[in-house]
C-alpha cells in the first residue's frame, strides 16, 4: 500500500448530503476483476449525461458541465470536500478503489457512513471527519479562491485551510501506522498466527460444533 | 457491574487480541463469498503467495450477476449473455475450485442469494461471527450471529488470517412494543424504523432489535428487520435467541447434530441481552403506529406510511433536508402529486436478500390470487431468493398462481435489487420494489425505486399504482 504521510493538494467541493457508494461507482462497473481503471467512472451518474457501459472510452461522452469535477477550476483536484453521511449504502470498496485511481488522496467530511470509512484505509486513501463548521469554512474558502489548496498532515493530525486555518482531527494509532508506513495489515495480522491458533483450541474445546466438517 | 448486551457477548467470545487503541482482532466463523467482491480478494492471496486460513469456514455462491430468464439459465454458466458478468462468475468458479471451497454453482439447486443460502442450509449457526463483501451481511444478526458487511481487501484479510480488525460499535436497543396489525410485515417495521432515526441514525452502533414486535415475527422477518439495519447506518443487526431461532435452525443440512447439537442449544441459550444490560441508546416504537409504508424519495428514510401525503422540500426547516429533499423530488418525478397512489408504476419487482423467502413469495400469491396485473404495467417478476426456494414455490403452486395472474416467475438471483444483470428499470419508470435501497440509479439509470413489503407489491402491481394492502383484501 502507498504511504500517507503529508499531502498538499487542490480540493473540490461536492456539496450533497448522502452521497451513496452507487453515485460514487455505479453498479455495470463492478463486473471487473480488477482493482484498476475506475477513475474514469468516478460518480459516473453526476458526471455523465448518458449511462456509462464497462470498458467505454469515456473522453467523447456528454458530460454536466454543472457538476464540481467537470469545472475547469477543479481538474486535478486530490481532496475532496464532502457532506454528511459519505458513502452510505453497499460494501463496495470500488468506491475507494474509483477515488483512489481518479487521483483523490483525502476525503474530508463531518460524517461517513462505516464500511466506506473503513475500506479506504485499505488503500492509501485518508477520511477525515472534522466539524461540521470546519467542513463549512473549508467549503466556502475553497469556492472564494480559484486553485485553493488544502493541506492534510497525518503525522500531526491536522488539516490547513486556505487561508491557514487549523483543524485537528482523530485517528485511530493502528490505522495511523499502517498508513503512515503503507503497511499492509494481513502482514501484520499473521505476526500473530500464535494468538490466533491459541483462540482457536480454546474454541475448538468450547463450541466443537464450529469446526467439524459440514453437515456432520 | 452491569450486565452484558447481547453484541457484548458476541464480541467477548470471538475477541482474539485486543489492542491499546481501541481496535482489535475477532476471530471469524464463517465467510460467504460471492463473485463481485470477491476475485481481487483471491487475486491478492495468489500475489502474496498466501493460503486460506481454514476453507471449511467459507462458503461461495454466484448471485449479483446471475441471470434471472429460464432461457439464460438452461445452460449454467455458458448460458451468461453478458460477456463481462460470465467472467466475474466463471472467476469465482475457478477461485472456489483452486483454493478448495465448497460452492454452490449456478448448476446447483442450493444457489441463490447469499443471505438467503447462509441460513438455508443452516451455514449460519447462532453465536458465530458472520462476514460476507456485502453490507446486507447484517442479515445473520437476526440468528443471534455477529454479522459484518466488509469490504474486498477485509475479505482477503479473512481469508489469509480468520480475523478482521475491528473497533467495537456502541450498543443500541430498537425496541418495537406491542402487537403489529394485520398485513404489517417485518418490511414495513423496519422502514418506519428507518424513517425514525434515519440513514446515518445507527452508523457506529450495533443495533439489537427487540420487543414484543419483533420477537413475534418469523425467523424470516426477523432476517428481513437485520437485513436492513445497514440502510439504518449499522453495520450490525441482531436479535436475541429463543426457541423461534432454535426451531429453524434444527435439522438443516449443515446444522449440528447428535450430542453437538445438545452442546450448542445449551449454550445458544445465552444468546440474549441480559436483564440488566445498559445500552448507549434506545429507541422505542409502538407497533400498532406501524402502517403499511412505502418510500417516495431517494433514501430509505425517505419514506411515509401510504395514508401519508409526500413531505415536500418547502416545509423542510433543515436547509440540507430541504434541498435533500427537492433533488429528490425532482428525480422521482413527484411534481403536481400529493399521494403516492398518484404515481403510475411501470414495473413490479418481488424478491432480493430483504424479500425473496417462501414466506415472502407465499403473501404475495395471497394477493394476486384470481386477480390480473395492471394492464399499465410494463412488467411484474417475482425472483426467489434461492433454487431451494423455486422448489418449494413450485409444489406449492405459487408459481402458477403468479403466472396467471400475470407475474413472471423467474430464477435465483439478486436481479433487479441492484440491476447488475439484464433485470433492470428503464429511465423514469417507477417501481415497486421489495429491495432494500432507492438511490438514484440503483435499479437502473435514471430508474425510480419506491420501497414496499412483498404484500404492498403484490397489490400495487394489481392496482397499478400503491394502495393500502388491507383496504385492497377486502375488495
Amino acid at each position: 500500500m502507498r504511504p500517507f504521510t503529508k499531502h498538499t493538494g487542490l480540493a473540490a467541493p461536492l456539496d450533497l448530503a448522502n452521497v451513496d457508494t452507487d453515485m460514487i461507482i455505479p453498479k455495470q462497473f463492478l463486473k471487473s476483476i480488477k482493482r484498476t481503471g475506475f477513475g474514469k467512472n468516478l460518480f459516473d451518474e453526476l458526471r455523465y449525461e448518458d449511462e456509462g457501459q464497462p470498458d467505454q472510452e469515456c473522453d467523447g461522452r456528454p458530460i454536466r458541465k454543472d457538476f464540481v469535477l467537470n469545472q475547469d477550476r477543479y481538474k486535478g483536484a486530490s481532496v475532496l470536500l464532502a457532506r454528511q453521511n459519505f458513502g452510505c449504502g453497499s460494501s463496495r470498496e470500488h468506491a475507494p478503489w474509483a477515488l483512489d485511481d481518479y487521483g483523490f488522496r483525502s476525503i474530508i467530511a463531518p460524517s461517513f457512513a462505516d464500511i466506506f470509512y473503513n475500506n479506504c484505509f485499505k488503500n492509501g486513501l485518508l477520511p477525515i471527519v472534522l466539524q461540521a463548521e470546519e467542513v463549512d469554512q473549508l467549503f466556502a474558502e475553497v469556492a472564494l479562491r480559484e486553485g485553493a489548496q488544502v493541506i492534510v498532515d497525518l503525522e500531526n493530525q491536522t488539516v490547513t485551510s486556505p487561508s491557514g486555518a487549523t483543524f485537528e482531527f482523530n485517528v485511530d494509532n493502528f490505522r495511523k501506522h499502517c498508513l503512515l508506513n503503507g503497511l499492509d495489515d494481513i502482514g501484520l495480522t499473521l505476526q500473530q498466527d500464535s494468538a490466533i491458533r491459541r483462540y482457536e483450541e480454546k474454541r475448538m474445546n468450547d463450541a466443537p460444533w464450529l469446526f467439524l466438517p459440514r453437515g456432520q | 457491574m452491569s450486565g452484558k448486551t447481547l453484541y457484548d457477548k458476541l464480541w467477548n467470545s470471538h475477541l482474539v487480541q485486543q489492542r491499546d487503541d481501541g481496535s482489535a482482532l475477532i476471530y471469524i466463523d464463517l465467510q460467504l463469498l460471492h463473485e463481485v467482491t470477491s476475485p481481487q480478494a483471491f487475486e491478492g492471496l495468489r500475489l502474496a503467495g498466501r493460503k486460506p486460513w481454514r476453507v471449511s469456514s467459507s462458503l461461495a455462491t454466484p448471485d449479483h450477476n446471475v441471470p434471472t430468464t429460464k432461457k439464460e439459465r438452461i445452460s449454467g454458466v455458458d448460458g451468461i449473455a453478458d460477456p463481462v458478468s460470465k467472467i466475474q462468475v466463471i472467476t469465482l468458479d475457478d477461485n472456489c475450485n483452486e483454493f478448495g471451497i465448497t460452492e454452490f454453482n449456478m448448476k446447483d439447486i442450493r444457489q441463490g442469494i447469499v443471505h438467503v443460502v447462509g441460513p438455508e442450509q443452516g451455514a449460519t449457526l447462532p453465536g458465530m461471527t458472520v462476514v460476507c463483501g456485502d453490507s446486507h451481511t447484517s442479515t445473520h444478526g437476526a440468528f443471534g450471529a455477529l454479522a459484518h458487511g466488509i469490504g474486498t481487501s477485509e475479505v482477503e484479510h479473512v481469508l489469509a488470517t480468520q480475523c478482521l480488525v475491528q473497533k467495537k460499535s456502541r450498543n443500541m436497543l430498537v425496541r418495537v412494543d406491542g402487537e403489529l396489525s394485520p398485513w404489517v410485515s417485518a418490511k414495513d417495521v423496519v422502514l418506519a424504523i428507518i424513517g425514525a432515526i434515519g440513514t446515518a441514525g445507527g452508523t457506529g452502533y450495533a443495533i439489537e432489535f427487540g420487543g414484543t414486535g419483533i420477537q413475534s415475527l418469523s425467523m424470516e422477518g426477523r432476517m428481513t428487520v437485520c437485513n436492513m439495519a445497514i440502510e439504518a447506518g449499522a453495520r450490525v443487526g441482531l436479535i436475541a435467541v429463543d426457541d423461534t431461532t432454535i426451531e429453524y435452525v434444527k435439522g438443516r443440512p449443515y446444522a449440528p447434530k447428535g450430542e453437538h447439537w445438545d452442546m450448542a442449544v445449551e449454550a445458544w441459550k445465552d444468546l440474549v441481552s441480559d436483564k440488566d444490560a445498559q445500552f448507549d441508546e434506545v429507541v422505542v416504537l409502538k407497533a400498532e403506529d406501524i402502517k403499511p409504508q412505502v418510500t417516495w424519495g431517494t433514501s430509505p428514510e425517505m419514506v411515509i406510511a401510504i395514508d401519508e401525503p409526500i413531505p415536500r422540500p418547502e416545509d423542510q426547516k433543515d436547509p440540507v433536508k430541504k434541498e435533500g429533499y427537492a433533488r429528490a423530488w425532482k428525480y422521482m418525478g413527484l411534481e403536481g402529486k400529493t399521494m403516492l397512489g398518484d404515481v403510475t408504476l411501470d414495473r413490479v419487482f418481488i424478491g432480493s436478500c430483504t424479500n425473496s423467502r417462501i414466506e415472502d413469495l407465499r403473501i404475495a400469491a395471497q394477493v394476486v390470487k384470481g386477480r390480473k396485473v395492471a394492464s399499465t404495467l410494463k412488467q411484474a417478476i417475482v425472483v426467489p431468493g434461492s433454487g431451494l426456494v423455486k422448489a418449494q414455490a413450485e409444489k406449492e403452486g405459487l408459481h402458477e398462481i403468479f403466472e396467471a395472474a400475470g407475474l413472471e416467475w423467474r430464477e435465483p438471483g439478486c436481479s433487479m435489487c441492484l440491476a447488475m444483470n439484464a433485470d433492470k428499470l428503464g429511465a423514469g419508470e417507477h417501481c415497486a420494489s421489495t429491495s432494500n435501497r432507492n438511490f438514484e440509479g440503483r435499479q437502473g439509470f435514471g430508474g425510480r425505486t419506491h420501497l414496499v413489503s412483498p404484500a404492498m407489491a403484490a397489490a400495487a402491481a394489481i392496482a397499478g399504482h400503491f394502495v393500502d394492502v388491507n383496504e385492497f383484501v377486502k375488495h
